[in-house]
């Protein structure tokens, strides 16, 4: 039995096409892909993210539990501030990735994937009980909160009719609490887009008439509903990562693209003797971007080839909807292919010409 | 959801137009609908040959690759050679615009196990 969001009835009411996705039932599209990406690249979308887990940390103790858990320095971080984290095994492999948000010293906030939610508390547990640090206490709240991502250029222009609170102050990667359409809301400032937007995070029971009051003023404003299909797309248009394709517990955050987040001077965390000894011996792979220069479109698994030499393989793949041409992050034997070079990729019984690119791929480089 | 009289139909949800011994082959509404924007189409050459049954093309929408099959074992005597450029017809006009190839059939007897246009509304329904 999938799970269900409190925002089912109004995705079918919509006419989404859902599908299941980490166990939920959720809408991968409603009008089109292509439309719905091109709307938030313009205007705005809203996505239903309730499938989202919240994972609260609280107590004295808690911030040198999640130093401990976490590769980011979470130290770093002040009260109203979000940071894109992941925590990893032993071995240098990723658990998830997650944004942390900080309430105050002794108070954050997780947000990690749909699909990992029961695995990584039960991690989190784990690395508590093995850490012997008292005082922290971590509980499970995703069943508490529904989650509404509003992405798009006019995502402040709609909010604004909604709220008194000067959400304007709040920066990137910052959050406030505060009422919205009279409902009390997390209002952050972040997303998996590549735009301006907010992500909402709501009492369960109220996040039905939060996509109403949203709908209902954004729509004059070029808002429309936005499903899974094209939260993918706008993601790997912008090189974000996605875990069980450039991140999984087979592949290390050095590898999938997120050295950017992993601390290694950081006192000890959980992998980061693996991750030391992964950079000192050299990261084997790496994350490419990849332009199709033909007509094509690659996907999760095909194979990468430089010069006639098998050198990895695609980990995501779409018709990018931005450029119309076929785009790809792919895992990369380290030295085998540089930004500017010409390798192919395998689609069927055909190796296509793709060309390495600087990222993103959205905006493309003029 | 359309579904021509004039037409006939595959389980696998593609459609022929039997014009003497020429039939000219696409895929359904309810096959674009279920696909979703369609992206890319990869068709066989003029002259290939084709077996009932098998894959002859693909079309890839944004998120999904799907097989073309023939509904109908026969040569290729043309292809619409609109659709690499502009695969989103297949979205706009399955029927018409968005026609994919047109075989010359080897033995019109296998035509006979094609659904008509109630054979094939009745399978979608039963489908659900």
């Amino acid at each position: 039995m999938l799970k269900q969001t409190p925002l089912n009835s109004i995705h079918r009411a919509l006419g989404a096409k859902l599908v299941e996705f980490g166990g939920w039932e959720m809408p991968v599209q409603y009008q089109g892909i292509i439309d719905e990406h091109l709307a938030v690249r313009r205007t705005a979308g809203l996505f239903d993210v309730s499938h989202m887990g919240e994972i609260a940390v609280d107590g004295p103790k808690a911030l040198d539990y999640i130093q401990l858990l976490t590769i980011n320095d979470a130290a770093a971080l002040s009260d109203g501030q979000v940071q894109y984290t992941a925590m990893c095994y032993p071995d240098g492999g990723v658990v998830d990735d997650m944004t942390l948000y900080r309430f105050g010293p002794e108070r954050f906030l997780f947000c990690v994937n749909a699909s990992n939610i029961d695995k990584d508390f039960a991690w989190m547990l784990q690395i508590l009980k093995e850490s012997g640090l008292a005082d922290v206490e971590l509980r499970n709240l995703s069943p508490d909160y529904g989650q509404i991502a509003l992405q798009g250029p006019s995502s402040a222009a709609i909010l604004a009719g909604l709220t008194s609170e000067n959400f304007k102050e709040i920066d990137y990667y910052h959050f406030k609490e505060g009422p919205v359409a009279g409902i009390p809301t997390i209002i952050s400032r972040t997303g998996y887009t590549g735009e301006d937007g907010f992500e909402l995070y709501v009492p369960t029971a109220k996040t039905a008439d939060l996509w109403d009051a949203l709908m209902q003023t954004g729509k004059k404003q070029g808002l429309v509903p936005a499903g899974l299909g094209c939260r993918d797309t706008l993601r790997l248009e912008k090189k974000y990562a996605l875990y069980g394709h450039e991140i999984s517990a087979d592949i290390s955050p050095l590898e999938g693209g997120l050295a950017w987040i992993t601390k290694l001077q950081k006192p000890d965390f959980v992998g980061r003797k693996a991750l030391v000894r992964q950079k000192e011996n050299g990261v084997p792979r790496r994350l490419a971007c990849l332009i199709l220069e033909e007509p094509g479109v690659p996907r999760q698994g095909y194979p990468v080839f430089s010069q006639e030499h098998h050198i990895g393989e695609v980990t995501s793949g779409t018709m990018s909807p931005s450029l119309k041409k076929g785009i790809a992050l792919a895992l990369i034997k380290k030295d085998s292919a540089v930004i500017g070079d010409g390798v192919q990729i395998g689609i069927r019984d055909k190796k296509r010409v793709a060309r390495i690119i600087k990222p993103p791929f959205y905006p493309p480089a003029t | 959801m359309e579904i021509p009289e004039e037409l006939k139909f595959t389980e696998d949800h593609e459609w022929v137009l039997v014009e003497d011994d020429i039939v000219t082959v696409g895929i359904t509404d309810f096959a674009q609908e279920s696909l979703g924007d369609i992206v890319f189409v990869e068709l066989p050459n003029v002259g290939a040959k084709v077996d009932a049954g098998k894959a002859f093309g693909v079309v890839e929408s944004v998120k999904a690759v799907s097989d073309v099959y023939a509904p109908i074992s026969g040569q290729v005597v043309e292809i619409n050679e609109e659709l690499p450029d502009a695969p989103e017809v297949i979205n706009t006009s399955p029927y018409e615009d968005g026609w994919m190839v047109k075989i010359k059939v080897e033995d019109l007897a296998d035509l006979d196990d094609l659904m008509d246009a109630n054979a094939y509304q009745e399978f979608l329904e039963n489908e659900d």
